[in-house]
């Protein structure tokens, strides 16, 4: 078979990466597996070895990807198209620079968007209560659905217990 | 302080042995991804705005109380093979080796913690513990990670937490590992099976040094994936059930050995033993190989034969830039061969 990338050479090294129960293939010649850093265990390669394939396999025609590609970071000035090439990003702010073109990739690579451990030492009581706030605001909304408005009266209370002590907060630390 | 040639005597305590299921995990480890806020990724920061980095994080560990000694180790003042022996010390990461002017190491007093800077993130904590002690080693990051976070403005957001240079780390930034020794299921040929099943419940395994390193020894090191979207003790849970699993299997795959080729595992086990305190020339190669038959037979209780302790030193210290590091000038891989042999030989006189 033809090399997968070049198209031209025939196909005399093969890649099969399984992540998360998922396998995927790549079938390459040994000229676009040396660019692409995908020789067995090369320690110059950029890619790291765990997933290489993630970042190709978005799905777009050359046009889209080209345009995708410009999209660069205001902080850094990283472009897209080089996150795509080493699979690193530039810096914090990429995160949000790139936001449309990293959550499909975020949930392919982890199944989810959402951080959900720790936080910094500093923040973790201000995440906690944030997010203690939605879940009781989530139980509000299912308790007035079911008219229970004593039990949603409660929770009102806790509601407001809770932003008045965040509020308080807010006022005296300095901006974050 | 300690030098490398010092350090080079005796191994890490995490190699003690002294852990739980000492004999067939040799050790645990967790690592933890950091990035200051408002500098760039190491990757893409410019020199002067990466040299604040070291500074920073060495101010902030001098006042931890996790780190009672510190030592700085500055890439730009090591040899290629003082990074060499590093990386066989399970300190640093090849990446780290290849670098740079800015990456350093911070090693705590006895290697169990240390902090690699500017490898692919500002920080990476590292927490090696001796046998299976996972919920202890991410205790003990943790609080490191807490320590130096008050002197530290980490990179981190609410949606996504501590953001990593590459995506695959973001969240929680934490790579939980286990390295462990798999004789039987390798002999009775099920090892495949095993390592698929591993991979199908979004764990990854690597050889004996971590990534790109190759399976020798009959070593795996098995690691979490996922790091964001579930907590750092969701994360540990999966991997240490595994483990649980895996050492299952390798006790009724052993049990099966022992029933029904008892007299050849012996053998095997008492040729590498003999060959080990009396060869005159060894490879790094053959000794990982005869060290994990050793290795076996202690499992197996079998007498005569040295202790946990020494097997994990003879692994370590044998190493060749370690041996280059004893050894006043440079040697080439034939005198390594002799010297890591007479290594060998006097350290099991000795623990007899």
């Amino acid at each position: 078979m033809q090399c997968e990338i070049c198209g031209k050479a025939p196909a005399t090294v093969h890649y099969t990466e399984i992540v998360n129960d998922k396998m995927t293939e790549l079938h390459v010649c040994e000229k676009c597996a040396e660019e692409k850093g995908l020789h067995g265990v090369s320690s110059k390669s950029k890619l790291s070895i765990s997933g290489p394939l993630v970042w190709m396999m978005d799905s777009m025609t050359s046009a889209d990807e080209e345009k995708v590609g410009n999209v660069q970071c205001p902080t850094c000035g990283m472009r897209y198209s080089t996150f795509k090439e080493t699979a690193r990003l530039g810096c914090a702010a990429c995160y949000e620079a790139f936001r449309p073109q990293l959550r499909p990739v975020l949930r392919r690579v982890h199944g989810s968007t959402r951080h959900c451990g720790k936080s910094p030492s500093k923040d973790s009581a201000k995440f906690a209560r944030r997010r203690e706030i939605q879940k009781l605001q989530d139980e509000l909304e299912r308790a007035v659905q079911r008219e229970e408005f004593e039990l949603a009266a409660e929770l009102r209370d806790k509601i407001r217990k809770l932003e008045s002590a965040s509020g308080k907060k807010k006022k005296s630390s300095t901006k974050s | 302080m300690v030098s490398l040639k010092e350090m080079a005597a005796s191994p890490g305590s995490w190699l003690d042995g002294s852990g739980p299921h000492a004999d067939k995990v040799l050790s645990t480890r967790v690592r933890l991804a950091r990035n200051l806020r408002n500098v760039a990724f190491p990757l893409r920061a410019r020199r002067e705005q990466l040299s604040q980095v070291l500074p920073s994080v060495v101010a902030a560990a001098e006042k931890s109380s996790s780190f009672s000694e510190l030592m700085v180790l500055k890439s730009a003042e090591m040899s290629p093979s003082d990074k060499q022996f590093l990386i066989e010390r399970h300190l640093v990461s090849t990446d780290f080796a290849e670098d740079s002017q800015t990456g350093a190491l911070l090693v705590g007093a006895d290697e169990s913690m240390s902090i690699m800077v500017n490898e692919e993130d500002h920080l990476r904590i590292q927490v090696l513990c001796s046998g299976l002690q996972l919920g202890n080693a991410v205790k003990l990051a943790s609080q490191i990670d807490d320590e130096l976070d008050t002197s530290l403005e980490y990179a981190f957001s609410e949606e996504l937490g501590y953001l990593t240079s590459c995506p695959t780390n973001v969240g929680t930034g934490m790579r939980a590992s286990v390295l462990i020794h798999f004789p039987s299921l390798v002999l009775t040929k099920q090892i495949s099976k095993v390592l698929q099943g591993i991979t199908q419940v979004g764990l990854a395994v690597r050889g004996f040094y971590g990534e790109g390193s190759e399976i020798m020894g009959n070593f795996f090191q098995i690691s979490n994936q996922t790091t964001l979207g579930v907590d750092e003790k969701e994360a540990v849970m999966s991997l240490e059930k595994v483990t649980h699993q895996i050492m299952e299997y390798e006790k009724k795959a052993m049990d099966v050995l022992m029933k029904d080729a008892r007299v050849q595992i012996e053998d095997k086990v008492r040729r590498a033993h003999g060959t080990l305190q009396s060869c005159r020339i060894l490879t790094s190669k053959e000794l990982i190989s005869l060290v994990s038959a050793v290795r076996f037979g202690i499992s197996l209780g079998m007498d005569g034969l040295c202790d946990i302790a020494t097997v994990n030193e003879l692994l370590i210290l044998t190493q060749p830039a370690h041996i280059q590091k004893l050894a006043e000038r440079e040697l080439s891989a034939a005198e390594r061969n002799e010297m890591r042999a007479q290594m060998v030989h006097e350290k099991l006189l000795s623990k007899n």
